[in-house]
């Protein structure tokens, strides 16, 4: 049996683009990408992240994977494989869903796309690209239904923000107002005859991810008639170090961190996207018995309270100094100017308003238990 | 940003300022532009006693956590507040932004430091690996 792996370090089709930006380059899961563009040209982590939540910013997520099931037992097979209810998605239609292991923990979480009658679209995670397509491959052998890898074939970027519809309506003959969150459209887009473009994100924002095609010079050419199309709003490329923050703001989880393959779907606060009632799918079991056994620890936010920053490993302690927990992510949160973090710990400590420490560099530093998620975009008005 | 020639380096990218008996003490232009939007400094309290090499203080970026290490001996006798509630200014004026000012224990430490146009060089060739 053949797997999937991966090579040494990946580049996207627009890794020329954001040298020539000037992008400060790190590598991220074997990929490398951008973290911050420079500050000479409007950017840097705060600003790229302040774009997003009051303007538009956009972002190269080509490293992230794309699998695709087609066939008559499509719609079976994704609900054999994920924790959310696949039935219940129109044509067009995307949900936030996980694949589990038997263990009811995380291979990885994902967005699944219904792009057909019998086509479902899944986007994972660039550190489990492989891991996820075998696992995918491996799990939905005894269904009709073929299952592709399409991770190579598309430049992924994503244009995030209140501004992100009025930039790409002036790119497409789509029309996207009437695409709601977390739905998908097709349209012609820079002369680009049928692309697809879904209104999700990864950034607690408004905002659509859009699929071009993978050559260096098309992606390009969209790369730049995005930054031009979107001056009137102040647009700037973002890396992933905004993309990180925004996300946490959000409590958007993240592979690794907040999920983990020894981190279970009631430990991760992720009930409202497992659904129980499906009669079948992986992990379902070992939920069902995790679920009447009762959860020993959470995840919660927290929110500095003395001077210190908690940064991702760190040790949570508890009022008396005794280790009860760690730091899954840990950061400044640009927008609400607070030194946030997301940290497991003990049931008996989450309540919100319980006063906990972090330990930043052998000293406990006050931090507080706080709602989540820490930033919620405004409702529009109209 | 051209590096002032009125001062020393490390290769860790603090710069020191030799004024007779004392020094002040701060990070390069080349730090700042790699560890990002500053946001947090800490320094030792006044009359911490700084040994060479050793660290003496953080400095954190949005993404970054980075240790500042002591270019020379001596003893801190002042910090610069401003940067507790400003961190920001290091990012906008690094070789203008102290940290710290100190009474120097043993100036000869000074001599193994890179001046400024061997510094530039130093950095180049970071820059291009």
């Amino acid at each position: 049996m053949s797997s999937v792996e991966a090579p040494a370090v990946r580049k996207t089709a627009l890794n020329a683009v954001h040298r020539q930006m000037g992008a400060k380059m790190v590598e991220f899961n074997g990929w490398d990408m951008p973290v911050e563009y420079p500050a000479s040209i409007g950017c840097g982590i705060i600003n790229e992240h302040m774009a997003v939540r009051t303007g538009v910013g956009i972002f190269d997520v080509s490293h992230m994977g794309d699998i695709r099931l087609a066939g008559p037992q499509a719609l079976a097979a994704a609900q054999h494989i994920s924790m959310n209810d696949a039935s219940k998605l129109a044509v067009d239609q995307a949900q936030y869903s996980a694949l589990l292991y038997p263990q009811g923990t995380f291979v990885d979480d994902v967005i699944v796309h219904r792009l057909g009658e019998d086509e479902y679209l899944l986007v994972i995670n660039a550190g489990t690209r492989e891991k996820d397509f075998n696992w995918v491959r491996d799990n939905t052998r005894q269904f009709d239904c073929a299952v592709e890898n399409l991770s190579d074939d598309y430049t992924q970027i994503a244009i995030q923000g209140p501004k992100a519809v009025n930039l790409l309506q002036k790119l497409t003959d789509a029309n996207l107002s009437a695409v709601k969150f977390y739905w998908v459209t097709r349209g012609r887009l820079c002369g680009l005859d049928d692309i697809l473009m879904g209104r999700t994100g990864y950034t607690a924002e408004d905002g659509f991810e859009i699929y071009i095609p993978a050559d260096e010079s098309t992606s390009a050419r969209v790369w730049y008639a995005i930054l031009d199309a979107g001056k009137e709003f102040g647009v700037v490329p973002c890396g992933l170090g905004a993309r990180n923050t925004l996300r946490l703001e959000g409590k958007l989880p993240l592979y690794g961190h907040e999920i983990s393959d020894t981190i279970n779907v009631w430990e991760a606060g992720l009930d409202r996207f497992c659904k129980m009632e499906k009669p079948e799918f992986i992990g379902r079991e070992a939920l069902e018995k995790a679920k009447s056994a009762g959860i020993k620890r959470t995840l919660v936010g927290l929110e500095m309270v003395e001077r210190g920053i908690a940064r991702d490993g760190y040790k949570v302690l508890d009022d008396a100094g005794r280790e009860i927990g760690y730091v899954t992510s840990g950061s400044p949160a640009p927008f609400l100017k607070k030194n946030i973090a997301l940290a497991y710990v003990p049931v008996e400590h989450s309540a919100v308003g319980t006063k906990l420490k972090v330990e930043v560099r052998n000293q406990g530093v006050e931090a507080v238990v706080v709602p989540t998620p820490f930033y919620r975009r405004p409702k529009k008005t109209a | 940003m051209p590096y002032p020639t009125d001062r020393k380096y490390t290769k860790e990218h603090e710069w020191i300022q030799v004024n007779g008996n004392s020094a002040t003490v701060g990070i390069t232009d080349y730090a700042q532009e790699s560890l990002g939007d500053i946001v947090f400094v800490e320094t030792p309290k006044v009359g911490a006693e700084l040994a060479a090499g050793k660290t003496f203080g953080t400095v954190e970026s949005v993404k970054a956590v980075s240790d500042l290490f002591a270019p020379a001996s001596g003893t801190v006798t002042e910090v610069n507040a401003d940067l507790a509630t400003s961190p920001e200014k290091v990012n906008k004026d690094p070789h203008g932004s102290w940290m710290v000012r100190m009474t120097l224990k043993n100036p000869g430490e000074l001599d193994a430091l890179l001046s400024a146009a061997d510094y530039e060089k130093f950095v180049a060739e970071e820059a291009g690996h």
